[in-house]
């Protein structure tokens, strides 16, 4: 289509458009330019014309179901209610293991404080004991790290949300006015199986072992 | 020759469950001076003021994480003969070939147990 058969009022738009700063434009300003083409193709239309046109109102379809399914995930509740509900829960996690692990520690140092005092055999199987409890509470500094960088994806996942939000304008709102949420049923709460909370720390496939990195380190001597 | 075990040894960690873990394992490893520093920046402030002989150091840590420390450690002349150790959840062959080539004197991946740890330290400092 050349620029010049463009409605003049349409050609400024989509110019404007072309300006935006950040390469995103709203979807719902991607429709209301759709239609405005269909709007302004008039008159005798040729056979490309005419395919054009179809592509265009296929196109204009797509949009709006594609706006309606969107809204109805409700991306503002996954922002305000969700994502910062994740997050303050791994918060409580990190908190909740950091308190047990000192407050198992305070008790293993009562036990070191007895051990002091024994003598013989009865002294080193203690020390073993405490030594496997010292080692066993390294989790809640793996574990710390791990949900760490899980709070960092969400935080990232957050503002894809927001910029997705922004793209949709009031789109959203418009849903929410004429969707109005329902009470919801209680979800089942499901029990996990004892073998689904037996991973470890440390995904294997993702990491080196220590013999790994031992074997790494000989190769530079 | 035997290690002194009235050495200062620094344990650098930001995560407070981990230092006290160090901290008792190295105890009960007979070692008996033992400091602590929550980041690089503290941790270079401590290595300035006081002679050490051993630096355990963490990865993840900010503002100065264990590997900028290890570079600063390494870069100082006062500071770089002392044996430095990493201990980290970072076993990425990248990061280990990155604290290698900045002179790291071994590398323990977590999690750890004691005679992982006492192997290493005897690696670096000879038997004790």
């Amino acid at each position: 289509m050349a620029t010049d058969s463009v409605d003049p009022e349409l050609a400024t738009r989509l110019q404007e458009l072309g300006r935006e700063p950040g390469g995103s434009v709203k979807v719902e300003e991607i429709a209301e330019v759709v239609e405005a083409i269909l709007t302004t193709m008039q008159g005798d239309l040729s056979a490309v014309d005419v395919r054009l046109y179809e592509e265009l109102e296929s196109l204009s379809r797509f949009i709006s179901e594609a706006k309606s399914d969107i809204a109805a995930l409700r991306p503002d509740e996954v922002k305000d209610e969700f994502l910062p509900k994740a997050a303050d829960e791994l918060d409580a996690i990190v908190e909740a293991t950091a308190e047990a692990t000192n407050s198992i520690m305070d008790a293993v140092g009562e036990i070191e404080e007895v051990m002091s005092k024994l003598k013989g055999k009865n002294s080193e199987r203690l020390m073993d004991a405490t030594t496997k409890i010292y080692e066993a509470c390294g989790f809640q500094d793996i574990t710390g790290q791990r949900i760490t960088k899980v709070v960092g994806a969400l935080q990232h996942i957050e503002e894809k949300v927001d910029a997705l939000l922004n793209a949709f304008g009031d789109e959203i709102a418009k849903y929410k006015a004429a969707n109005p949420k329902t009470e919801e049923a209680p979800v089942e709460e499901v029990i996990p199986a004892d073998e689904d909370l037996l991973h470890g720390p440390q995904k294997k496939e993702a990491a080196m072992s220590q013999a790994d990195i031992d074997a790494l380190l000989n190769s530079f001597d | 020759m035997a290690v002194d075990l009235n050495m200062n040894v620094l344990i650098v960690d930001d995560y407070q469950t981990m230092l006290r873990i160090l901290r008792n394992l190295l105890r009960q490893l007979n070692f008996k001076n033992i400091d602590e520093a929550s980041d690089g920046s503290e941790a270079l402030k401590k290595l300035r003021a006081k002679a050490f002989g051993l630096i355990i150091s963490d990865w993840n840590m900010e503002p100065m994480t264990g590997i900028q420390l290890l570079r600063e450690v390494r870069a100082d002349e006062k500071l770089k003969h002392i044996p430095f150790v990493m201990i980290t959840a970072e076993s990425k062959s990248e990061n280990v070939i990155a604290a290698k080539e900045a002179g790291v004197s071994n590398y323990i991946v977590k999690p750890f147990n004691a005679e992982t740890l006492k192997g290493k330290l005897i690696s670096v400092l000879g038997e004790f």
